[in-house]
């Protein structure tokens, strides 16, 4: 996993509530194995494109400004829906490293930390005022400081956030979870000695 | 100290305390689709086994045509069919695939065969996994990164979450269904009011229900926000799984109601949240806008905007009415509607065909309709009941198991600006096909909408 350390960009406000992965990445590219040729163009692809190709100039990441984006101001429970991974995977194909929202899908919140792609939780309010400055001053760039807990705004204000203590961790190393698990081999198998006693009934096929 | 069952079930499932307040839970059971592929193809990267293969079982339903005698749409269709064939072969999985009559989807083979059990920690890689909480056991959906981790470790870590209580009190008038008690549900709470919560649905309304209708309830808690929702077991749940192929048998059988009869919540457990609703308030639901918690009575109207005074809400319901294509202000019932969709995992199973072929009887669809069984089983044991023949006489089209029109992947999808009427979870912006306008309902309501090629009260059709 690529780790996340501070990272400084370009944001762009998305004002709609519930955006759901459907609309992050629709349903017919899930077969498209990630990082394959032009995953960057599956985000928001149908609200972005034309059934010609072209883009829709309504589209936020079709204006100048935010074309150039990497880090997403979102509104509350972005990322909601479908499990599809494939929708960090997108972000992160276009160059989106930050996500900040007042609540996001617990399942694509969890999945942005599988891939190094950094949530960030703020107060509605906060989140709100964010999205004002990015659309007064177009274009601006935000940093988000995982080490210190910090997201600086435009307006050179600094909020700190909170996040879950192991994410952090991992995400700042960039380490394999699955290699961190399996070091718990003992643990695990002294679990499944008791369980089978306990729980002897679970099928097993 | 008084505990909630959601806790029980996790406490029973912990096997470290990590650092920084993750848990590390141990999974009894590991469902899996054509959708797991990635994770299977990153593990075989990685050079990894599966951890415990017994406790894995796939099925074959996301990509699957539901036309009979077709495999798959397209090459690459095909590939993501045959790549779990290839990837369940090698780590020694059993596999649903095409043609075994237990093939279906996920969420309604798992209890039908008995593989979901009360009391149990159970997985899938997909967001309609709290399904399997109708039988009281703690299932939730995970992404393609934790389908990995399970494979490989059996575990996965995770932060408890708060827990919540949904009561629902009362009962149903006729011609109300499971379909619309979550519908109402998700418009209390609205579509993030769950985030971050286990739910537990109760109350005398949820204790009559059958295992099916409480999977309907169940199956849509992501539609609030939430990864899990559970039903407390009782005798519907025993009499439910007791002689089912993979349920405990003898002994065990003994041994597993032991335990699953201390799962209820204890008296005086405190839920983080509670929440109440009367059931004899609730009406049959439908949805008019693009999130499942834009749900109103079909006796409702289409919400106008230039109501509704705090802006981010009103541009969002301003947004939904033009993608749906609806007038602010039009009566439910004023809607017409293209196209038909019985099917999903919310409403697949045989009681949801039979509700709907009792309204279909004796009338004609006058729009074209399909109905899409949840699995094999499902689709025979409706065949020996004649139900198939119902529907075929009524016009209807009667397919084979699978996802399919719910979610599209397989390719089969409504056309744009397509209006469908649908017993799916899902009306978000092109869910059902790049530019599909879907409305949610139970299975009756959505047969009254084939009938009359309009959104219906189902109650004024009459029998």
């Amino acid at each position: 996993m690529q780790a996340f350390t501070r990272f400084t960009g370009v944001a762009v406000p998305i004002d709609l509530p519930n955006v759901d992965t459907d609309r992050v990445i629709p349903a017919r590219f899930l077969r498209k194995p990630q990082g394959s040729a032009g995953y960057d163009r599956f985000l928001f692809h149908d609200v972005r494109f034309d059934a010609d190709g072209s883009e829709k100039p309504e589209f936020v990441l079709n204006q100048a400004p935010y074309r150039s984006a990497t880090i997403v101001v979102a509104a509350e429970n972005f990322g909601c829906g479908s499990s599809r991974e494939a929708a960090v995977w997108a972000l992160m194909a276009y160059g989106i490293r930050v996500v900040i929202a007042p609540s996001l899908g617990d399942i694509f919140h969890q999945n942005c930390f599988k891939n190094g792609l950094l949530p960030v939780i703020l107060p509605a309010e906060v989140v709100a005022g964010l999205r004002r400055q990015l659309h007064a001053r177009p274009g601006v760039t935000m940093t988000a400081d995982l080490e210190s807990q910090t997201v600086s705004a435009p307006d050179g204000g600094a909020r700190h956030f909170e996040i879950e203590a192991f994410a952090r961790q991992m995400l700042l190393t960039g380490q394999d979870e699955i290699a961190l698990t399996l070091g718990y081999d003992a643990r695990i198998r002294d679990f499944e000695a008791r369980h089978r006693v306990e729980m002897p009934w679970v099928p097993t096929r | 100290m008084p505990l909630t069952m959601f806790d029980k079930v996790w406490a029973r499932h912990v096997v470290a305390e990590g650092p920084g307040g993750q848990t590390l839970l141990y999974v009894d059971r590991h469902l899996l689709h054509e959708g797991s592929a990635a994770a299977f193809a990153r593990l075989r990267r990685a050079g990894r086994r599966v951890r415990r293969p017994e406790l894995c079982v796939a099925t074959a339903d996301h990509y699957v045509l539901t036309s009979p005698g077709t495999p798959a749409a397209d090459a690459e269709i095909g590939t993501m069919i045959d790549a779990l064939s290839t990837h369940t072969a090698e780590q020694g999985i059993a596999l649903f695939g095409p043609g075994d009559a237990r093939r279906g989807i996920v969420h309604v083979i798992g209890p039908e065969q008995g593989l979901t059990l009360p009391g149990m920690l159970l997985v899938c890689g997909d967001s309609h996994t709290a399904t399997h909480g109708a039988l009281g056991a703690l299932a939730f959906g995970i992404g393609s990164s934790e389908v990995e981790h399970v494979l490989a470790t059996q575990t996965l870590w995770q932060c408890k979450p708060r827990t919540m209580r949904v009561t629902v009190d009362g009962r149903l008038d006729p011609g109300v269904a499971a379909k619309d008690v979550i519908l109402a549900i998700i418009a209390t709470l609205g579509a993030g009011g769950g985030v971050g919560y286990a739910l537990e649905y109760a109350g005398a309304v949820v204790r009559v229900m059958s295992i099916g209708e409480r999977a309907t309830v169940c199956n849509m808690s992501i539609e609030a926000g939430a990864r899990c929702g559970m039903v407390e077991p009782d005798a519907t749940t025993f009499a439910y799984l007791e002689g089912r192929p993979f349920a405990p048998r003898g002994e065990a059988w003994t041994q597993a109601m032991a335990y699953w009869r201390s799962l209820p919540s204890d008296a005086g457990a405190v839920f983080d949240r509670e929440v109440r609703l009367d059931g004899a308030a609730i009406a049959p639901t439908v949805t008019w806008g693009t999130s499942p918690q834009d749900a109103l009575p079909i006796t409702g109207r289409v919400p106008d905007p230039a109501a509704i005074a705090e802006a981010g809400r009103r541009q969002s319901v301003e947004r939904a009415l033009a993608y749906m294509g609806l007038a602010p202000g039009m009566a439910l019932t004023d809607i017409a509607v293209d196209r038909v969709f019985i099917g999903s995992c919310t409403n697949s199973r045989l009681e949801d065909l039979q509700a709907a072929a009792a309204v279909v009887r004796g009338r004609r669809a006058t729009i074209p309709a399909w109905v899409v069984p949840g699995s094999g089983l499902v689709k025979a044991a409706a065949e020996a009941e004649g139900i198939d023949r119902v529907f075929r006489e009524a016009g209807f089209e009667w397919r084979e198991a699978g996802c399919s029109m719910c979610v599209g992947m397989n390719g089969e999808t409504a056309r744009e600006g397509e209006r469908v009427a649908s017993t799916s979870n899902r009306n978000f912006e092109g869910r059902q096909g790049k530019g599909a306008r879907t409305h949610l309902m139970s299975p009756a309501m959505a047969a009254a909408a084939a009938v009359t090629g309009r959104l219906t009260d189902v109650r004024t059709l009459g029998g």
